[in-house]
């Protein structure tokens, strides 16, 4: 018996301690980008490192501003929010109202398969198709540019807003919009003036989903943006995003200079865990 | 009769909205298709045997890709034997064990930062973490995988751990089981179906993954068995791809490697399709 009960509580030790796994990866990899994001920010001065308009880490006289690569993100996801959340909101719309049962659930296989393609192949048709679309169609000299990125990481999103509204939408009670119908409101006015507005927390889940992804896409922006270090100033410069800046030096950066990588990679982890908090803010609302 | 009596502005309400939803379905359907049949098209007509049973070799001049593939696949197996137990286990206690309701909700937070933190912050991580410790290959690489899969694999599990009705763990309760024996016996073969979508889920995130192998795992094209493999850098097949197109502007067997993944997403799509509605049909009998 009491061999039973020794067993037991050290079966019970290991489920805690797995149960606490995660716990553990989430504070070992805050802990860890702090320590290694810190040194730099402090040598380079936080101000200059995050309002600094010029960075050339391999100059003879380095420079470590970073604003240019925090505007590239802040404008990448903004533009592709701005294309991407209109078309994905108003597609789950029509999927999630209007379209027959067998045309949803196809176009919701095809919308899992967008989300199921690697970023590398989004990557790649952006390069041959989108990079040179741009430089013919806006007859400028390098297609790889701010609007390359922005569209491919504008479809990018569109799978997680489609899925995250159509989930929102199909939850709103059937009754607000027989009251509605019944009141003598077109079933299309319907859609948009009952069922939406009743959603609205769930489609602003998908949004702040969307930033959240857009901002971390890594790879198929590198194969898209171009990727020098400009300050953004016009839609068909060639720039850097934060994601890109690390993946870009990574490979031969040393000292300071890799220092830096890893400060860069901070900010961008405490942009993620903004919207982290800003997502669970969503979501408990949601549950409420 | 209803719709004629509309007013001109509740018509164009009607019609500016139907027009966009139409225009937006149209538009993502579109995207689709040319995805699809575009990478397919320009990347089936480049595959070949030699392409997939070589390696790279700079006598004859040619370009193979079986080292990728292997490398892919030993990843793909490493990370999934880790973090399968780690995951369901994790499930185990949050839905068998844990009263704190506190402690339950600070490791689904947990799971849920997990979940979004962008894999090039995995990669660099996991750089500090395993590769600056055991060198770049591909067991760094699969380490760093382990940590980014953990809360899919949790959760799945999760959610089918709470399909296993109450009164089978009271009945093995009530027989005079452990608690450890009725999850072993009980609920553990009650959450198979969840692992398996889990596991399905997880390998098409590790078939798609790159950034986070860039620095992890490397982006050698050595041609190895599993232990050597494993202690030495490889590249995935997604490495390679941005490689040959970014790299070099070999963008034949760049299209040749996105081809092979369409076609892997294709079917790890109509796998988990197929799993969820076979899973869903056994639990209503």
């Amino acid at each position: 018996m009491r061999k039973n009960q020794v067993l037991e509580k050290a079966i019970h030790g290991i489920f805690l301690l797995l149960g606490l796994i995660t716990v553990g990866c989430v504070l070992l990899i805050t802990i860890y980008l702090v320590i290694s994001g810190i040194p730099a920010i402090r040598e380079i001065g936080l101000w200059d490192f995050l309002l600094g308009k010029q960075w050339a880490s391999t100059a003879a006289e380095p420079k470590y501003g970073i604003l240019p690569f925090i505007l590239t993100s802040i404008y990448g996801t903004a533009g592709a929010i701005a294309i991407g959340v209109p078309i994905g909101f108003m597609t789950a719309v029509y999927l999630s109202k209007l379209a027959p049962t067998k045309v949803k659930s196809a176009m919701q296989n095809a919308v899992s398969l967008l989300a199921g393609i690697p970023s590398v192949v989004y990557g790649l048709v952006g390069m041959l198709v989108l990079v040179p679309g741009i430089r013919k169609v806006f007859n400028v000299p390098d297609g790889a540019s701010l609007l390359a990125a922005i569209i491919v990481l504008a479809i990018m999103i569109l799978p997680s807003i489609i899925k995250m509204s159509i989930t929102a939408l199909d939850a709103v009670p059937k009754e607000y919009e027989d009251a509605s119908l019944a009141l003598g409101a077109t079933p299309i006015e319907t859609y948009f003036k009952v069922s939406v507005p009743a959603a609205k927390s769930g489609i602003a889940t998908a949004v702040v989903l969307g930033v959240g992804r857009a901002i971390g896409e890594a790879m198929a922006v590198m194969m898209v943006a171009g990727n020098v270090p400009n300050m953004p100033d016009s839609l068909f410069q060639s720039v850097r995003f934060l994601t890109t800046a690390v993946s870009s030096e990574m490979a031969y950066s040393s000292g300071l200079q890799q220092q830096a990588l890893f400060s860069i990679a901070l900010v961008l982890f405490l942009f993620i865990m903004l919207i982290n908090a800003t997502l669970n803010f969503f979501l408990k609302r949601e549950k409420e | 009769m209803l719709k004629q009596s509309l007013s001109k502005k509740r018509k164009r309400f009607e019609w500016i909205m139907k027009g966009m939803m139409w225009l937006s379905a149209g538009i993502t359907a579109a995207l689709v298709i040319f995805l699809v049949a575009y990478v397919l098209l320009r990347g089936i007509p480049h595959i070949s045997w030699q392409l997939l049973s070589t390696k790279p070799s700079y006598l004859t001049e040619s370009i193979g890709i079986l080292p990728d593939i292997l490398n892919t696949v030993y990843i793909v197996i490493v990370t999934l034997l880790i973090v399968l137990p780690l995951g369901v286990g994790a499930a185990i206690y949050l839905t068998e064990y844990a009263s704190n309701q506190k402690v339950v909700s600070v490791i689904e937070y947990a799971a849920e930062t997990l979940s979004g933190i962008p894999s090039i912050i995995y990669g660099l991580v996991g750089m500090l973490l395993f590769s600056n410790n055991m060198g770049t290959c591909l067991m760094a690489g699969a380490l760093t995988l382990v940590i980014m899969n953990l809360p899919t694999i949790m959760r799945t599990a999760q959610e089918s751990l709470k399909t296993v009705p109450r009164s089978y763990r009271e009945g093995a309760f009530g027989l005079g089981a452990g608690k450890w024996r009725v999850i072993r016996t009980v609920v553990l073969p009650g959450c198979v179906d969840g692992v398996i979508t889990g596991c399905i889920l997880s390998v098409g995130r590790i078939l798609g993954e790159s950034a986070a192998l860039l620095f992890t795992a490397g982006f050698a094209h050595a041609l190895n068995g599993v232990i050597d493999a494993l202690a030495a850098p490889g590249a995935t097949l997604t490495v390679a791809l941005y490689f040959y197109a970014k790299e070099q502007g070999e963008f034949g067997v760049a299209f040749a490697i996105a081809a092979i993944l369409m076609i892997l997403t294709i079917l790890i799509n109509f796998a988990a399709a197929f799993a969820q509605k076979h899973f869903a049909k056994r639990r209503k009998i």
